[in-house]
């Protein structure tokens, strides 16, 4: 029964970014570089914010305190990425076989945000799906039957959040639109502050609206990536 | 145990990376380039006339020999399509390392979480008299220190042992100790293996299937190691005894001793390697007079390595590594030590240049031999130095490699690069936390990622663990004390950043 739900957890929260990456990522090297290049960056920005959570000692047990700076190093890290993208995109056009890479301009956005947001849901979910499979479970004696189903959701919003936010934020710092900028840092707060809510189990209150959030972004990153309605609708009606 | 300890320490560090480099420095890219670039065009005429060509791009090549512009016609629009050339082996060859160093370090953290045995420390190796079993912080870091000294001069008596022996040509001597590792490695090793795992999994298995499957996986391993046979069949089974060797340092190293063998052995590699008395650079300025390859074995390498007997002469077998020519070159060849342990291939790999006889023995250098040069042509001429000719691909008659230019630099890492990440990311593992174990490994890979890009731009050999390790070495104290409580706090809240 734990296996299950390990099984179905896994899959819930990594299944959505898993095909993404093995459809758009997987053949190309240089994607996978720039994803495992995102990650490391991710992971940078983490260990910067968990340095200052754990050099503020009698803050530990306010997670809200440690959590605004992980929001604010994870921005500045994003802006890193787009700095270094923009900087190293001529050598990546020479060390890829694809001459097209680095065409669409979005394109390194939508990898290094994917990059970024597997890291992130794999440190948020990873422990937890260890522990899901093992002897014991949550809800008998204490805590919600719905820990692990509710923390693979709020992971893969995470992941996809990342994901359209790097691409805002990518196109935002090209066009020097700071809607968008504000977008993602003010959308990221609150998805994070949300979270705070989880704690006392209001799963409705924290994942539904994150939901909500999710699927602006979506909307907002597929129009900054050039997408119109028309081209979604020839890409579904012409098949593959 | 200890003689596998001291075969594989020996062998296990830096030759290979050693060794690519300074056949790197000897054949720079732009020969290869330019040779690929040549073969493009003639392409189906090389695949009809074998021989020919080969002769024909020698003495093309032959001018070549000093670094500097081949020709002068040409030479224009050679120069920028060789520069296209040699920046374009990066990102594909930087993948097809990711590729079996993620799969070695999969299957040492999958064993390490599911089966106890390799966690459980009771014997220790001969070469780690201390066994941290004082209870005060600093007698374990002077028991580290003290074990990995004695681990490193041991390694580094084996190496010189071996330049040793190489030097006076012992090179059945050689021949044998490798033969006898790897055979201790692919029958003792995995019947250990097997046998935790079926402990662990509590699966009954009788003596007469046990033998039978052992005898068939052992003497299918050695052929395809030190023969010929198909080349993913290869590159698994060097991914396999990389891994036993990662699981033989990780259960019969005390806790504190991994850490410092770690950071002592990326210091020696990076000494060996850089240093113009290092000895791993001593045996492969000795190969090179000799135009000998040096110890192709247990070296990974992601393409076939073909043996041509002599010009005219039909390619060896697709499955690399051996070919008739190989089989002359044998007695003079150098085997890489094998890794008894698979420390002594690992160790080995580095050097191998193998290639040629490659046994496909894959190795990875960091030295990325791809840059080496061009191997064939001094194949045919003599023993040329393996890892020129392991680098490229012939392109043969049956079935051609597609992507025939780019397939033909192969790349090459030494094993025992393989199996010190695989120390680290195990090792992390071990403890149980997984927050701990992927950082490391990102970390690794970005290493391996960023001693690639270097090697790109400096084009000589590179040790392949330093930068790694050192990396893996931050992130896991760093993961470890800081970021862990973090990350739990996080999950237990279930507060999303």
């Amino acid at each position: 029964m734990t296996l299950a739900e390990f099984f179905s957890c896994s899959l819930l929260a990594f299944g959505a970014p898993l095909a993404m990456f093995a459809l758009t990522i997987a053949n190309d090297p240089v994607r996978i570089i720039i994803m495992i290049a995102a990650a490391f960056g991710w992971l940078l920005s983490f260990l910067v914010s968990s340095l200052v959570w754990y050099a503020v000692v009698p803050l530990r047990s306010h997670l809200a305190f440690g959590m605004v700076f992980a929001v604010i190093i994870q921005e500045v890290f994003r802006y890193g990425m787009y700095r270094l993208l923009r900087k190293t995109e001529a050598g990546l056009k020479e060390i890829s076989e694809n001459h097209d890479i680095g065409t669409n301009k979005m394109e390194m956005a939508y990898v290094s945000g994917l990059g970024f947001g597997t890291m992130s849901g794999a440190f948020a979910l990873v422990n937890v799906l260890a522990d899901s499979v093992g002897p014991g479970t949550l809800g008998l004696y204490n805590g919600t039957e719905f820990f692990f189903v509710t923390s693979a959701a709020m992971t893969l919003c995470m992941i996809l959040l990342n994901t359209f936010w790097s691409i805002i934020f990518f196109s935002g710092l090209d066009e020097k639109s700071h809607i968008k900028i504000v977008w993602v840092v003010g959308s990221h707060f609150f998805v994070s502050g949300l979270s705070l809510l989880n704690r006392n189990q209001f799963y409705a209150a924290t994942i539904l609206p994150s939901y909500i959030v999710l699927v602006a972004t979506a909307v907002m990153a597929f129009k900054s990536a050039g997408g119109t309605g028309k081209s979604l609708m020839q890409t579904l009606s012409s098949g593959s | 145990m200890s003689d596998t300890g001291s075969d594989s320490e020996a062998s296990a560090t830096e030759h290979t990376a050693l060794m690519d480099g300074h056949i790197a420095e000897a054949r720079p890219d732009r020969e290869i380039a330019e040779r690929i670039a040549r073969k493009r065009k003639s392409k189906s005429e090389s695949q009809r006339n074998y021989g020919s060509v080969e002769r024909r791009e020698e003495s093309g090549q032959g001018d070549n020999r000093d670094p500097g512009p081949s020709s002068s016609n040409p030479g224009v629009q050679m120069e920028t399509q060789v520069e296209e050339l040699e920046l374009k082996y990066g990102a594909r060859h930087v993948i097809k390392l990711f590729v079996p160093v993620t799969l070695c370090m999969l299957v040492v953290v999958a064993t390490i979480s599911s089966i106890n045995f390799y966690s459980v420390k009771d014997v220790y190796l001969a070469y780690t008299p201390f066994h941290e079993e004082s209870p005060y912080a600093v007698t374990k870091v002077w028991n580290a220190l003290a074990n990995s000294m004695i681990l490193l001069s041991v390694i580094a008596l084996m190496t010189v042992l071996l330049i040793v022996l190489y030097k006076k040509r012992c090179y059945k001597i050689i021949h044998g100790w490798l033969i006898l590792s790897s055979l201790m490695l692919l029958f003792l090793f995995s019947y250990l293996y097997i046998e935790e795992a079926l402990r662990a999994y509590n699966i009954p298995m009788d003596y007469i299937t046990l033998v039978f499957v052992m005898w068939n996986f052992g003497v299918m391993g050695m052929i395809v190691i030190h023969w010929k046979g198909p080349l993913r069949m290869q590159q698994a089974y060097l991914i396999f005894i990389a891994a036993l060797m990662a699981l033989v340092f990780i259960k019969y190293l005390p806790e504190w001793t991994t850490w410092a063998v770690l950071a002592v052995i990326s210091i020696w590699d990076l000494v060996a390697v850089l240093t113009p008395k290092g000895p791993l650079r001593i045996l492969v300025e000795t190969a090179q007079e000799r135009n000998e390859p040096i110890f192709p074995a247990l070296i990974y390498s992601s393409t076939v390595m073909y043996c041509m007997a002599a010009p005219g002469v039909a390619v060896g077998s697709a499955g690399g590594s051996g070919a008739p020519v190989q089989g002359e070159q044998r007695p003079r060849e150098l085997r890489p030590l094998n890794p008894n342990g698979a420390q002594a291939a690992g160790g080995e790999n580095r050097g191998g240049g193998g290639g040629t006889e490659g046994d496909g023995e894959g190795g990875f250098d960091a030295a990325w031999r791809a840059r080496g040069g061009s191997p064939r042509r001094l194949r045919v001429d003599s023993t040329a130095p393996a890892h020129y000719t392991t680098r490229l691909d012939r392109p043969r008659p049956p079935p051609p490699p597609p992507t025939d230019a780019e397939d033909e630099k192969g790349v090459k890492l030494g094993l025992g690069d393989f199996i010190f990440y695989s120390v680290l990311v195990g090792k992390a593992s071990s403890y149980g936390d997984w927050n701990t174990t992927l950082a490391c490994f990102v970390a690794i890979l970005i290493g391996l990622c960023l001693t690639l890009l270097l090697l790109a731009i400096f084009k000589k050999a590179l040790p392949a663990l330093p930068i790694s390790i050192t990396f893996g070495l931050i992130f896991y104290f760093a993961t470890r004390c800081v970021v862990k409580p973090f990350a739990d706090a996080l999950a237990a809240e279930q507060v999303f950043i």
